[in-house]
């Protein structure tokens, strides 16, 4: 049998691949747009910085609040 | 392996294309629920990113195509029986029923996640209500059993504009109520109007159909009676605060047009109606449709000219 680059099997898939893959593309546009969406949305992007690695400048002042 | 196993094809001829998926979502109805959704979206007070409002109605969208999948797999059977659904995807054999069945339940799943973090996860919870009153309720339980089915099922196909109220505002209100009433009584007439001309083919595949059960004469009295039980709902809902003078004018029109045409089905008999092939029947099914999309047509406009006057 003749080697051939492409399989009959992919021209005949090839609708259904190319569908496959722009699903795939749409659900990662709309994943990454509602995170954008989301986090412009916040009124203080403190919400969304936990401070996991550095220490919180904000800290003092919520003590200081709450005191 | 064999030179002949690597050439032979790896599935039946005829395999599913992208547009037998498609079909198997129900195109038609995925249409009314976008609008009606979005209509509930826009009617709704307070403002939705553009983005946010895109993925909710999408979501709502997809939830409706799951329902259809679902259907579709469960009701290959009587579907291959009906010259109408013959050539849908499961009965023609393009698309297997377990592919039916695990399309239905991902975009399910999908539909009510991403909806429940773009909007609100009250919204996305009736959403899920939705496609389970649809898949479980309308199509496994009841529209074998009464002929009632339309009746009751219509609720699931009625819910979208609550469903775009709620994702845009998070909570419920008398308007999107009123839009849920509207389209589930709309819906027996839109149906049994069809049933009346496409009497055969329910009846081929023994569903309940009122035509079947009870007859022209019983199917063509509820006809009527939904119709004039529709119009104080559509009245009503031109009170409420997202309607107003266009919506109202449309709905006073188009309720004497509706009841006007379901008046002279009920007039007449099956032996009238087959003389001139359902001409009155075939009207009220398009008059059915008409009605719905201008009615939820005037609230979109109401909503937008509110919209462009208050900028």
């Amino acid at each position: 049998m003749a080697i051939k680059v492409e399989h009959e099997l992919h021209e005949r898939r090839r609708g259904r691949n190319l569908g496959v893959a722009l699903i795939l593309t749409a659900l990662i546009a709309i994943v990454f747009g509602l995170t954008v969406v989301k986090v412009l949305q916040l009124d203080d992007i403190r919400q969304f910085e936990s401070f996991d690695h550095v220490a919180n400048p904000y800290a003092d002042q919520e003590e200081g609040g709450t005191e | 392996m064999s030179d002949a196993s690597l050439s032979a094809p790896l599935s039946a001829p005829g395999e599913a294309q992208m547009g037998d998926y498609w079909e198997l979502l129900k195109p038609r109805v995925m249409s009314l629920v976008v609008f009606t959704a979005l209509v509930g979206l826009a009617a709704a007070p307070g403002e939705v990113h553009p983005f946010l409002a895109f993925v909710s109605v999408l979501c709502i969208a997809v939830g409706g195509g799951a329902s259809g999948a679902l259907n579709m797999w469960w009701d290959a059977d009587i579907d291959a029986v009906m010259k109408r659904t013959k050539g849908r995807p499961v009965p023609s054999g393009r698309v297997t029923g377990d592919e039916a069945l695990a399309i239905g339940l991902a975009l399910a799943g999908f539909s009510v996640m991403i909806l429940g973090l773009a909007a609100n996860w009250l919204a996305a919870g009736l959403l899920a209500f939705t496609i389970f009153f649809y898949a479980v309720v309308y199509t496994m339980w009841l529209k074998r059993r009464t002929p009632q089915n339309i009746v009751i099922g219509g609720l699931a196909g009625a819910l979208p504009p609550l469903v775009g109220w709620v994702a845009a505002t998070g909570s419920f209100a008398l308007a999107p109520v009123l839009m849920v009433l509207l389209v589930f009584m709309w819906t027996p007439p839109h149906f049994w109007a069809l049933a009346l001309f496409v009497r055969g083919d329910y009846g081929l595949a023994q569903v309940p159909m009122l035509t079947e059960t009870h007859g022209d004469r019983v199917t063509r009295n509820h006809i009527l009676g939904y119709a004039i039980l529709l119009v104080p709902v559509s009245l009503a809902l031109g009170l409420t605060p997202v309607a107003g003078p266009v919506y109202l004018a449309a709905s006073v029109v188009l309720n004497l047009l509706f009841v006007g045409a379901c008046w002279r089905v009920w007039r007449r008999d099956r032996a009238a109606a087959e003389a001139d092939r359902f001409a009155a029947e075939r009207r009220v099914f398009k008059l059915s449709l008409l009605y719905l999309f201008l009615h939820f047509g005037a609230l979109l406009a109401e909503a937008s000219l509110g919209t462009f006057l208050g900028a």
